[in-house]
């Protein structure tokens, strides 16, 4: 079986710059497949180049085992939703819905059912004869969304499509397109700087930086075995201190903190000598008694849900801890010597 | 893709406007031909009837001749002058129109630029019947007893300045009009509220702020007046004669002397490109700041 | 204190703008509906100059200078619209490419150089090729100097038409020449209108450039008003005035909507 999409050795340049430096990934049939990354860091570009809107400098891009790198955009059976849309201003709602149809040469009748199908899957039926203009963003963006499946791509792109609305739109959203993607087994490729976006509703995701892909892997694997210091610190939260690997051995390290703290963590990526640590600050918990490490309260913040507790270690290292906030917890005071634990696992060490 | 669709701008832009006047600098080089036109030979005859005097009969020593260029001194003069009213009066306008509700603007906009779309040739004739010395602004003065005997306005200095100001007025408000919509009124806030007046803070604030567009309907005027036909022409007398004129009489009939025409126009637009390349200088410094 | 945006006496300068451009134009209006011979006594309203010309002593004259200026216009708009719609989409759509600065300042020429130079320039160009048939001359010289002025609306609409839009077109499997004409050219309509507009008027109104290349026995209205003004302000001039007047004011009014009507869309 072919993959959906299979990226070779994709590189772009305009002129000197190098917005990609050969990229590959293969993303499966069926699957939710998140570009995530800082803006610059090539993953729109690598969108467009899949669509078609970029030549693509050196590479194949293959689309269930057809090489596509160099066809026009209206040859390929791949459908974008566009960052702002891009709803045709003269248009009605049903009419862009139907503009693919129209142009692939389904008669008036077939484009009519189609796209009337199409506008109930996204609640908007009712508003078949509006302008987009007359619609809210939310509107906008599903019609968008209906515009760009209803010539039944075998791929569809999404160029951070919810990055216009509103947080609790934004949110409710997540699940929406979640939910599409699973009734219409598409193949969603989705592009976004908003890494919660991306947990939330990937199969997998590949985390980008300055034109290359750092790491792909599911949520969880991107989140908890982070391979390099760019995806510890652009995922989530953590606290990044400079080590010493003292043993490697098996499957445990043996690492010293600039303090003179001792450490054991899992040995993955580990090489003796000067190396980056990361710790989830939610993943350190404070001690009854004696503890891994000691330290003294600079501040405590408030937060509702969670208290971030910012500490410094002996030897000056700062950290920063997330304790849930329950009715149990005491909240420490500034000032206060605490010992902090954390759970097995918790400390990575990262390849660069 | 560029080149077929650019091709035909390239074509007529560049045969019938820049071929000729890469011509026109070559005439300007000719001999004259006594009935119109030009013998294809190289003589700086229309250079040096332009700035030596040698005399009438041409054997005295050589002099600078100061009729044509008292012409392009006068024409000058005229442009500055008649720039400065429209910056006076087109500044205030430009603002006023600026500071009202978004709603309104377009419609005071529009009354201030359709008389620019009004036939120059018309808006100067009825300018000319309106100053005339028995018409209606005369006898509306005298019949309400401000002025004795008809103000003698036509054929005078004063004519050309209203007419080119007219002519030319809209081109100053629309530039500074742009310039004072982009402009952030907290400024003026904040300046108010550190203890700045009104004119204060036009002159130390708004002025500096909105230069660039000030600069560039100064230009736009300018510009045109200079090389003006029509107002001088029809407004002005032989007092008034400026450069269109001048140019204009090079090319009339058989008594013409194309060279010379040709020297004028190419002295006037090297004028015009030194106005214009002052105006690139003047935006690039305001670009870098 | 009214704010910092206010400041006292700039409305009654607007004002006195407003009156200084429409008095003359009013004026003039008034007295072509005036009944005496006498261009200074006011003899009642009425519309006999206005029959006057189309029917007296010069009315042929005035015919067909109106039909030479009209049919010139007219042409030179739909050319010059065509070239510069042209133009604008390789600046504005073709992104980078050898000669774009020098092909900016070309389209832009024609604002650059004074219109009197043009005119000699032109008189010059054509006399020596030998080109002395009039219309054919006045024609070219319009389309060449009214590109600027058909290209500055239509650049400008196109720079605000995000490009997004034909990209989805062609997403959605349409051709290049389909996404043009189905998507670009709907939404830059009124910047080319406008445009079209623009040239129209340009045309119409020029006097110095026709002057100088239209040859003998040619007329435009300009050229044609102007050889009569020579003589002396007569009513029948006036009557002429007001209704180019009243043309232009209908093209502008017309223009304005329809630019207003293309803003509140995309």
């Amino acid at each position: 079986m072919d993959q959906a999409i299979d990226i070779e050795g994709a590189v772009k340049r305009y002129g000197t710059v190098t917005a990609l430096h050969g990229v590959s990934l293969s993303i499966a049939d069926n699957e939710f497949f998140t570009l995530l990354g800082p803006s610059g860091c090539g993953k729109t570009t690598l969108l467009r180049m899949i669509a078609g809107f970029e030549d693509i400098t050196a590479g194949e891009i293959r689309l269930f085992g057809q090489n596509i790198a160099r066809l026009e955009p209206n040859q390929r059976p791949v459908n974008t939703v566009f960052q702002q849309y891009a709803l045709f201003p003269h248009m009605t709602v049903i009419e862009n819905v139907g503009f693919g149809l129209k142009m692939k040469g389904f008669d008036a009748t077939q484009r009519k059912a189609r796209a009337g199908q199409m506008l109930e899957m996204v609640h908007l039926s009712d508003y078949a004869d509006r302008r987009p203009s007359q619609l809210s963003g939310g509107q906008q963006q599903r019609v968008a969304l209906a515009r760009a499946l209803a010539p039944e791509p075998k791929v569809l792109l999404l160029d951070e499509p919810l990055s216009a609305l509103d947080l609790k739109l934004r949110q409710a959203m997540r699940v929406e397109l979640k939910q599409l993607q699973e009734d219409t087994g598409i193949t969603f490729i989705f592009v976004t700087h908003d890494q919660e976006e991306a947990l939330t509703m990937s199969d997998r995701i590949a985390v980008m930086s300055s034109g290359r892909v750092q790491q792909i892997g599911t949520a969880r694997d991107i989140y908890e075995t982070p391979v390099n210091r760019f995806v510890a610190d652009f995922i989530g939260e953590t606290n990044l201190l400079e080590v010493t690997v003292s043993k490697a051995d098996g499957d445990t390290a043996e690492v010293i903190l600039p303090g003179g703290h001792h450490l054991i963590c899992p040995a993955a990526g580990a090489r003796l000598g000067q190396q980056h640590l990361s710790i989830r600050p939610e993943r350190l918990r404070l001690a009854h008694g004696a503890g891994q490490l000691s330290a003294t309260v600079q501040r405590v913040v408030y937060l509702g849900t969670d208290l971030h507790v910012m500490l410094v270690l002996e030897g000056g290292t700062q950290l920063v801890a997330r304790l849930q906030n329950s009715r149990q917890l005491s909240a420490p005071e500034a000032g206060a010597h605490v010992f902090l634990d954390l759970d097995d696992g918790a400390a990575r060490l990262l390849a660069d | 893709m560029a080149f077929p669709l650019l091709l035909p701008t390239w074509a007529m832009i560049g045969i019938f406007l820049l071929l000729p006047v890469i011509l026109m600098a070559i005439y300007s080089f000719l001999t004259k031909e006594f009935r119109g036109g030009v013998v294809w030979e190289f003589s700086l005859a229309a250079y040096d009837q332009f700035f030596v005097n040698r005399g009438l009969f041409g054997d005295e020593p050589a002099t600078l001749e100061w009729t044509y260029i008292g012409i392009f001194w006068r024409s000058i003069w005229q442009a500055i002058v008649a720039t400065t009213i429209c910056l006076l009066i087109g500044f205030p306008t430009a603002w006023f129109i600026a500071t009202r509700a978004p709603t309104t603007r377009g419609v005071w906009l529009f009354l201030i630029t359709i008389p620019y779309w009004v036939n120059l040739l018309i808006r100067t004739v009825s300018l000319k019947f309106l100053i005339r010395d028995n018409g209606p602004l005369n006898e509306f003065l005298m019949g309400l007893g401000v002025i004795d005997s008809p103000l003698p306005l036509v054929n005078t200095n004063l004519a050309v300045q209203l007419g080119l100001f007219y002519s030319y007025l809209p081109f100053m408000v629309l530039p500074i009009y742009a310039a004072v919509e982009r402009y952030d009124f907290a400024y003026s806030e904040a300046a108010a509220d550190l203890y700045a007046s009104r004119w204060v803070i036009m002159r130390e604030i708004i002025m500096p702020i909105v230069k660039p567009g000030i600069i560039a309907g100064c230009i736009l005027v300018f510009v045109p007046s200079l090389g003006a036909f029509l107002a001088p022409d029809l407004l002005g007398g032989a007092k008034t004669f400026m450069i269109g004129s001048l140019i204009e009489e090079q090319f009339r009939g058989s008594l013409g002397n194309w060279p010379f025409g040709a020297a004028v126009s190419m002295i006037l637009m090297s004028l015009v490109l030194m106005a214009l390349l002052f105006y690139a200088r003047s935006m690039a410094r305001e670009g870098t700041r | 204190m009214k704010g910092v945006r206010h400041y006292p006496g700039f409305l009654s300068i607007t004002l006195l703008c407003l009156v200084v451009l429409y008095g003359p134009l009013l004026v003039v209006t008034a007295y072509s509906f005036n009944g005496s011979t006498s261009i200074t006594q006011w003899g009642g309203f009425s519309l006999r100059w206005y029959i006057d010309v189309f029917t007296g002593p010069e009315a042929p004259r005035f015919r067909s200078a109106a039909w030479n200026s009209l049919t010139i216009a007219i042409m030179a708009a739909i050319s010059a619209t065509m070239i510069a719609t042209a133009a604008a989409l390789a600046m504005m759509r073709a992104g980078r490419f050898r000669g774009k600065s020098l092909t900016f300042a070309l389209i832009n020429l024609p604002l650059m150089v004074p219109e009197i130079v043009t005119a000699v320039a032109t008189l010059i160009f054509f006399s020596m090729i030998g080109l002395t048939t009039g219309y054919l001359t006045i024609l070219l010289a319009h389309i060449t100097f009214c590109i600027p002025f058909a290209y500055l609306p239509i650049a400008a609409r196109l720079q605000g038409i995000d490009d997004s839009y034909e990209q989805a077109a062609r997403d959605l499997y349409a051709s290049r020449t389909q996404s043009f004409f189905l998507i670009l050219l709907p939404l830059m309509a009124p910047g080319v209108i406008s445009g079209f507009l623009l040239a129209f008027i340009i045309s119409l109104d020029d006097f110095i450039i026709t002057n100088f290349v239209k040859g003998a026995g040619m007329e435009t209205l300009p050229t044609a008003i102007f050889g009569s003004v020579k003589l002396g302000i007569k009513p029948n001039i006036m009557a002429i005035s007001t209704l180019m007047l009243g043309v232009s004011v209908l093209f502008v009014t017309l223009s304005y909507l329809i630019n207003r009507k293309g803003r509140q869309s995309p």
